[in-house]
């Protein structure tokens, strides 16, 4: 009896996602999470699963720019959505200013919970909200590192924020 | 802007950035639930909802009506696995009965896994598990110490490798009641989650009859490898077992888990590999911090001179095993002490054996210890600091060793200047910043400096490529890197130079990643290795013709700028490349193995120390308690990689303030459940929490610690934090709060019940 018989699988809907400019026609079961799709069918496993409950941060990805926990989001509400994953932001050859700025200030330790602080840290820069230190700990408090590489990684925000400001100097300015 | 790049000659104390970092902040470091072999199933755990009882019935049918649901495993289908204990003993178990998942219909704790879903996708087999119902005849759980503590025990059979108590040393009770400054106080610590971020799991890669390829969540690849061929009777050659990527485990991973268990015994019986990764929820139930109860009582002479030292504890255990760790021995040692009597008991539970965490026992002992000799320097009326410089030894009275080194004065001393201790107002409520009550409060931390046996590989190829192996684990402790740093410093390459391998059960014998033993052990062994090497392209060299090294030692050599050189003179010497091309080979490779010097440790005994100074800040109307700054100065030997170290530092000293203020696993007792399991409602330190920590080495040469030089970092940032916190809060608000973690609710009460 524990032999579950052969049987067809849950229904499916048709969605489509644009993941690191690349676009995906997909037929999902409707209880997919944007965060199992990614991990799951689409092996992008740069997004990390560290609770399965919005209360880690660690499969923080960029939904239309903004920064969301995927693990909340069930992919079939995303039809249409740009996301960009960790491996969207650079590549070990050609690192984001951001993942740059992590490996220089060793703002990991284990790196569970670096895309996840990364993603979130892009979508915390362009928000614009931040503009000190207290701040970014503020703004960032929804990324738990368990290594405890805190004051490293707002180094590293740090560093950047004041590298795109004054790249930005003149519309800084007005 | 910090040098970036080393020379080769300096590598050992670079800040080199992980060579793993690229892979990390890109995502494209694998990690153990994140292989993707074909046709994988997928695994999700139902668990236990009562504390203690047995399982009467399993009504399955909803969830083997899951499309998509492959098999459920429950205790009344499990494949047939080894009978005695000692099979499923692994290489750090404890005294008494391992505990074999979906074994019995019996309940030993909440959220003990009772059933295995196995499906074609994650949801179906998420889906199905809780579709399982389970009928239980309960009986009444056992999860409150303060009630079981009234049945506690020494351990009959001792762990290996933790010292019980000493015996008692002088009069302790006579001298503790002739003494003019006394305190006696009762410390309580909540249990702790180790919570790393990736969660258990497993992928179990079915390679055919027999053979198994397994990426595990581990802090030892080859405990793992041992531990499922005993239980499953496979040949060691057939199951190979990788830890490439640890997301963090301080501790939790020490012992095989549940996980990959069950993923085995799955992919065996249905032929097909299998991944499973666990729900946080889950890890609760795992290995965790044992909620322990302390007494100390501790008395000085007119002068604070410590003249009784009287500290016991009692600590949780599983009803089948016997979890230990060293809580109260390091009262006998941190300080002069002539009277001294220490106890250790444990109370069995209805809960999940604990298991090492972060400086298991220290962090634990020494948050009664450093409150205590706190708690009493006030009594006598010295300065904290001044108390401890008072009472500073020299060697380990416990055992009656020398120490290999102690730099803790340089620890207080370097510390306190980078903090401004100098600058304390002594009394208790006396520093303010508006509405902030301020408080200053400090510690000592002490950690053992172990080198365990390992074994390590070293090749060098043509053209001066490195290569150095070892079956070792980086948990986010920095191994690839300072391994590839020993590795390039041996050969005179550069670290890029250098692959390194680890992670892998198939390399060189090493033990579990735990301890902070790994820099020194694996570390040595590659350095060992290495200058196994040197000898034989010396062995070679010497028979060239007009060799210029034909008349030396391996000791009288170097291998500098791409050649094998005269330690005195780098013009006489001969090409590495020349070397192998004379001796007709494409690369020298050898194995080398450190060990404990046993005749050294009947007189020497090696410690890390640390002084940790901590600034609060304490809403004086509703008591919100932040850590404003933290000075933490260390002496652990030779610093291998100052930036990861560092990091390494930093992480214990996180740790140690969600000890202090956070982290409290809540059991209701009534049903033996751990209510706050997730990380909603278990508070560990988030960004906001964490303010500035400045992490100072000082100097310390200890070549007896370990052939490198190194102490290890991994524990020593934790110990003494809590303390330090609580000292601070006690100077901020000149009441005393005894239990921790110490939360807003017992500041104010400490403050009404102080009014």
């Amino acid at each position: 009896m524990l032999h579950g018989p052969a049987r067809t699988t849950s229904p499916t809907v048709p969605v489509m996602l644009t993941i690191n400019g690349k676009r995906h026609d997909l037929n999902l079961a409707p209880f997919v999470t944007l965060l199992d799709l990614l991990r799951g069918p689409l092996t992008l496993t740069g997004t990390k699963k560290g609770c399965d409950h919005g209360q880690c941060g660690a499969c923080t990805v960029l939904i239309d720019g903004q920064r969301i926990n995927s693990c909340l989001k069930l992919a079939v509400s995303l039809n249409g959505a740009q996301i960009t994953t960790i491996e969207g932001l650079g590549t070990p050859e050609n690192l984001h200013p951001l993942q740059k700025a992590f490996v220089e200030h060793d703002a990991y330790q284990c790196g569970y919970c670096t895309p996840g602080q990364i993603c979130s840290a892009a979508g915390l820069l362009a928000e614009g909200h931040a503009r000190s230190r207290e701040e970014i700990r503020e703004l960032m408090s929804g990324n738990l590192c368990r290594c405890g590489a805190y004051t490293n990684i707002a180094d590293a925000i740090e560093d950047v924020m004041a590298a795109t400001s004054r790249s930005n100097q003149p519309e800084a300015a007005e | 802007m910090a040098q970036t790049t080393p020379d080769t000659g300096r590598l050992i104390g670079f800040p080199l950035a992980r060579i793993d970092g690229p892979k990390k902040v890109t995502g494209t470091a694998p990690y153990a639930a994140e292989h993707h072999p074909q046709g994988c199933l997928h695994g999700f755990v139902t668990t236990a909802t009562i504390g203690r009882g047995r399982i009467t019935r399993l009504d399955l049918a909803d969830a083997a009506a899951v499309p998509g649901v492959v098999k459920i495993y429950t205790h009344e289908n499990r494949p047939r696995t080894a009978w005695w204990d000692r099979s499923w003993k692994d290489e750090v178990a404890l005294p008494g009965h391992p505990f074999r998942p979906l074994e019995n219909d019996r309940i030993l704790f909440d959220g003990q896994p009772v059933a295995l879903v196995i499906a074609e996708t994650f949801e179906a087999a998420r889906d199905a598990a809780a579709l399982i119902r389970v009928s239980y005849a309960a009986e009444e759980p056992t999860t409150d110490l303060s009630a079981a503590r009234q049945d506690a025990y020494v351990p009959k059979q001792k762990r290996n490798g933790i010292a019980p108590p000493p015996p008692p040393r002088g009069e302790p009770q006579a001298a503790y009641d002739r003494a003019p400054h006394r305190i006696s106080a009762e410390y309580w610590l909540e249990g702790e989650h180790h919570n790393p971020m990736e969660l258990f799991g497993s992928t179990v890669i079915y390679e055919g009859e027999g053979r198994l390829t397994v990426h595990d969540k581990t802090q030892g690849s080859q405990n793992v490898q041992g531990y499922l061929c005993g239980i499953f009777e496979l040949q060691p050659e057939n199951v190979r077992v990788y830890n490439y990527f640890v997301g963090g485990a301080f501790g939790s991973g020490l012992r095989p888990g549940h996980q990959v268990f069950l993923a085995t015994l799955a992919a065996l019986d249905l032929r097909r590999s299998v991944k499973l990764e666990l729900s946080r929820q889950e890890m609760f139930y795992m290995r965790w911090r044992p909620a322990t109860v302390q007494s100390v009582k501790m008395a000085a002479d007119a002068e604070g001179h410590l003249v009784a030292i009287l500290h016991d504890a009692i600590a949780a255990t599983s009803v089948h095993e016997d979890y230990q760790e060293t809580v109260v021995n390091w009262s006998g040692l941190a300080y002069r002490c002539d009277n001294v009597q220490l106890s250790y008991e444990l109370a069995a539970m209805n809960v999940s054996t604990p298991g090492d965490m972060r400086a298991p026992g220290a962090a634990t002992g020494f948050v009664a210890l450093e409150c205590a000799i706190d708690e009493l320097s006030y009594a006598v009326g010295l300065d904290p600091l001044e108390m401890r410089v008072l009472n500073f030894v020299h060697v380990d009275q416990n055992e009656d060793l020398q120490l290999t080194s102690k730099a803790l004065h340089a620890c207080y001393r370097e510390g306190a200047a980078r903090f401004g201790w100098a600058q304390r107002s002594p009394k208790p409520r006396s520093m303010r910043d508006g509405q902030d009550l301020i408080g200053w409060g400090m510690a000592t931390g002490i950690w053992e400096a172990t080198l365990t046996q390992a074994t390590a590989r070293a090749r060098l190829s043509k053209g001066g490529k490195v290569a150095v192996s070892a079956a070792a684990s980086d948990i986010g402790t920095g191994t690839w890197t300072v391994l590839a740093q020993v590795g390039a410093d041996a050969f005179g390459v550069l670290p890029q130079q250098v692959t390194v391998e680890i992670g892998d059960s198939s390399l060189p014998k090493t033990s579990v990643e735990g301890g902070s033993w790994t820099a020194a052990s694996t570390g040595s062994a590659v350095q060992a290795a290495a200058r196994a090497v040197q000898a034989t392209l010396l062995r070679h060299a010497r028979t060239m013709p007009g060799s210029p090294l034909a008349e030396l030692s391996v000791e009288q050599t170097a291998i500098r700028g791409g050649r094998l050189v005269m330690e005195i003179n780098d013009q006489a010497g001969v090409a590495l490349d020349d070397i192998l091309d004379a001796a007709g080979l494409s690369f020298i490779e050898e194995e080398a193995e450190v060990a404990p010097d046993a005749a050294q440790a009947k007189t020497f005994v090696s410690y890390t120390h640390s002084g940790i100074f901590v600034e609060v800040r304490i809403d004086d109307e509703v008591g919100v308690i932040r850590v404003s700054r933290v000075v933490i100065a260390v002496a652990a030997g030779r610093i291998l990689n100052p930036k990861t170290a560092r990091s390494q530092i930093l992480g214990g000293v996180v740790m140690g303030i969600g000890m202090a203020l956070h982290e409290e696993g809540m059991t209701d007792h009534r049903l033996g459940r751990i209510m706050n399991h997730n990380l909603a409602e278990y508070h560990i330190p988030a960004h906001a929490d964490i303010a500035d920590i400045d992490v100072i080495f000082v100097e310390e040469h200890d070549a007896m610690a370990s052939p490198l030089g190194v102490k290890g970092l991994g524990e020593i940032g934790i110990v003494g934090v809590a303390a330090a916190v609580a000292n601070a809060i006690y100077h901020a608000t000149g009441t005393r709060v005894r239990h921790f973690p110490i939360t807003i609710d017992k500041v104010l009460f400490a403050k009404e019940a102080a009014e």
